[in-house]
């Protein structure tokens, strides 16, 4: 047996020692409750993904500063996908490996369309800020969304043009990607059920920058009203040439086109645009209205939908969890199923919100039209489960 | 059918013009310096946020459209040439020609760096609004685009052929040696092509932003489109790369309008590999020879 000489019996006592001391330090450390926000932090959603990610960062700041969730204090870890599918699905690989309690994004529908199956096989509860009606109609018990699907949106619209605008054909431009084949096919189908012609349907790309032409077409198709379906600086873009090739009859969009981050790079050219959007700061309720001023105050500009869906989204997850008194990402998404939140409940959901046993949320949503550069609500319209 | 095609024609001249004044930059440059600037297109994006920082601190625009001319001809006139050009040129064009593809990537992602990756508006020097001539509706700012865009070729074309300035970068480009033989400081000229390449970078900005939004990633597609310009005109003739520019832009909007939109980008490609095919020399350029 070899024999422990002093000099390494001191160096045993003194690790001993040292372990000893450290415990309590340990022990000090206050718990945590991890977050990762997979986005697209640049390339084309670079727009959508930063409002995305400070409205998570404003939510988990006063959560934090509230003490936390069930007295955990939250850490958010944001990733870029650089707005491209292929390492939006790598991230959320790499954010599983990190063991989070909730997975928030992508934001780009094609993004979350290659990722989701990642999570769900994970077991991750995933918020999106996604449209794409195919998101939830995949049987995914895990995603949850922060908006309306394009199937619960596109109904409102198609009202809206042939009962407000009367509008008895319409010319359609919209983006070719996940998000804009999804809003196209969907605000088709509407259109068409209730005998709106389509003029002519132009499909444009991501993160074009020229759309000279996909306008002069849509202006000689001669329709009663234009309906645009593209992302954020692509909407701001086209709104530029619509103005700039004079066009005169309505411009309807769904969310992005009457965005407040659309209206601010479009500049005079948004003005008179028309649409419903699920979201927005400019809603009449005075919890939204504090939002968007804490908001304002704390990233020093105006937030769009997505600002407001990243917030939600954190909420959401606060209210839940606080419902089940415990960290158990399974039976989070369980209690997700058919749930009605209110804002009694928990403030910060800042609408009362019931969700489906998909995934699908319902809730008021606004018909709101441009006026000198600023989006004024003209209806509040009522969830769809009560309209 | 005549309106639409004369609107979709005025319309792409307008685009084409901008395309023009950047094809312009690199025709400049490859004739005095053997240049090929693939940071072209930055030296378009890069002034416009300049000017936006400018503006940030409440400078009306003329007066930051100005301090931004002179901050581009600072950094891509003079320090373009004494930072990159001049220890690299003469390594030969290659390795040049791959240290302003460095310089692009570098910009890209210093302006991504200091401003972030989103889109900014940009105003506009130019009227809205949309006057009818018979019968085909023209927009107030194509027809500014496309002023501007020709007052400056031609003065820059004038300036070139009827100063004695002129003469002397003209000669400095065609023969160096004999220019120097002349008393021609040659290297003054070079940097006076590059000053003024810089200068019509920043005019290509102040046109194309405002519909396009300041974005780290313009420079991209537009270097793409006006070097092509300059290939399919002439890479050694200034007329050729006003010519190149305003055929792409008009050929991109025809096919956009009567082909399908998402084609129009490869349109300026097509015509590209077109005449690389059958008149290597561009459609103005004149055929050079150099020894190796």
């Amino acid at each position: 047996m070899a024999k422990t000489t002093r000099r390494e019996a001191l160096g045993i006592l003194g690790g001993a020692a040292a372990v000893g001391l450290a415990r309590p330090a340990i022990a000090q450390q206050p718990q945590t409750v991890k977050f990762v926000n997979v986005v697209e932090l640049s390339g084309a959603g670079v727009t959508s993904g930063t409002n995305w990610r400070d409205g998570i960062e404003l939510a988990v700041r006063e959560l934090n500063a509230a003490g936390g969730i069930l007295g955990r204090r939250i850490e958010v870890q944001h990733l870029d996908t650089a707005s491209n599918p292929g390492q939006a699905r790598a991230l959320v690989t790499r954010a599983i490996d990190q063991d989070p309690y909730i997975l928030f994004g992508p934001v780009f529908s094609g993004s979350v369309m290659v990722s989701m199956a990642v999570a769900q096989e994970a077991r991750m509860p995933q918020f999106t800020g996604g449209e794409a009606t195919a998101i939830t109609a995949q049987g995914n018990p895990y995603i949850f969304r922060t908006s309306f699907s394009q199937v619960q949106a596109m109904p409102k619209v198609a009202a809206y043009l042939k009962d407000q605008v009367r509008a008895q054909s319409v010319s359609i431009i919209w983006v070719n990607n996940d998000f804009g084949k999804g809003g196209r096919d969907a605000i088709m189908a509407e259109l068409q059920r209730r005998g709106v012609r389509v003029a002519i349907d132009v499909s444009t790309e991501q993160n074009q920058v020229d759309f000279s032409s996909a306008v002069l077409r849509a202006k000689n198709a001669n329709a009663d009203a234009l309906f645009v379906y593209l992302n954020e600086d692509e909407s701001a873009r086209i709104l530029r040439e619509i103005r700039r090739q004079g066009y005169d009859k309505p411009i309807i969009g769904e969310t992005v086109l009457p965005s407040q981050q659309v209206i601010e790079l479009a500049g005079d050219a948004a003005n008179g645009i028309r649409g419903h959007v699920g979201l927005t700061v400019n809603a009449p309720i005075p919890a939204i209205q504090d939002f968007s001023r804490r908001f304002q105050a704390a990233f020093n500009r105006i937030s769009d939908h997505n600002g407001i869906k990243g917030f939600f989204a954190v909420h959401v997850v606060n209210a839940v969890t606080k419902r089940l008194g415990r960290f158990d990402r399974q039976a989070f998404a369980e209690a997700m199923k058919n749930i009605r939140i209110t804002t009694a409940d928990a403030p910060g959901v800042l609408m009362d919100v019931s969700y489906d046993d998909k995934g699908n949320l319902d809730r008021d949503s606004f018909l709101v039209e441009v006026r000198n550069g600023r989006q004024e609500v003209v209806a509040v319209l009522p969830p769809i489960g009560r309209s | 059918m005549f309106a639409d095609l004369a609107q979709l024609t005025i319309s792409g001249l307008a685009t084409g013009a901008i395309y023009a004044l950047a094809a312009m930059g690199f025709t400049l440059l490859w004739q005095t310096s053997s240049t090929i600037n693939f940071a072209q297109g930055e030296f378009v994006m890069v002034p416009a946020f300049i000017m936006l920082g400018f503006l940030g601190i409440g400078m009306p625009l003329i007066f930051a459209f100005a301090l931004t001319l002179a901050a581009s001809a600072l950094i891509f006139g003079v320090g373009f040439k004494r930072a990159v050009v001049d220890p690299m040129i003469r390594h030969g064009v290659l390795p040049l020609a791959i240290a302003a593809m460095a310089l692009s990537l570098a910009l890209q992602q210093g302006v991504k760096l200091v401003f972030g990756a989103e889109a900014r508006s940009v105003p506009d020097i130019l009227p809205d609004g949309v006057t009818r001539i018979v019968g085909v509706a023209v927009s107030y700012r194509d027809v500014g685009v496309l002023v501007i865009s020709f007052v400056l070729i031609l003065g820059l074309q004038l300036f070139l052929a009827r100063t004695l300035t002129g003469r002397a970068m003209q000669a400095s480009a065609q023969n160096p040696d004999g220019a120097r033989v002349l008393g021609i400081n040659v290297d003054r000229m070079i940097l006076y092509t590059f000053l003024a390449n810089a200068a019509l970078a920043s005019i290509a900005a102040l046109l194309v932003t405002p519909i396009y939004l300041a974005k780290f990633d313009l420079g991209g597609p537009l270097g793409l489109k006006a070097f092509c310009a300059a290939i399919i005109g002439g890479f050694n003739q200034m007329h050729g790369a006003l010519a190149g520019g305003l055929l792409i832009g008009v050929i991109e909007n025809l096919t956009g309008a009567y082909f399908a939109p998402q084609y129009k980008d490869a349109a300026a490609l097509v015509l590209f590999v077109i005449v690389i095919l059958f008149k290597p020399e561009g459609l103005f350029g004149r055929r050079e020879e150099r020894r190796v």
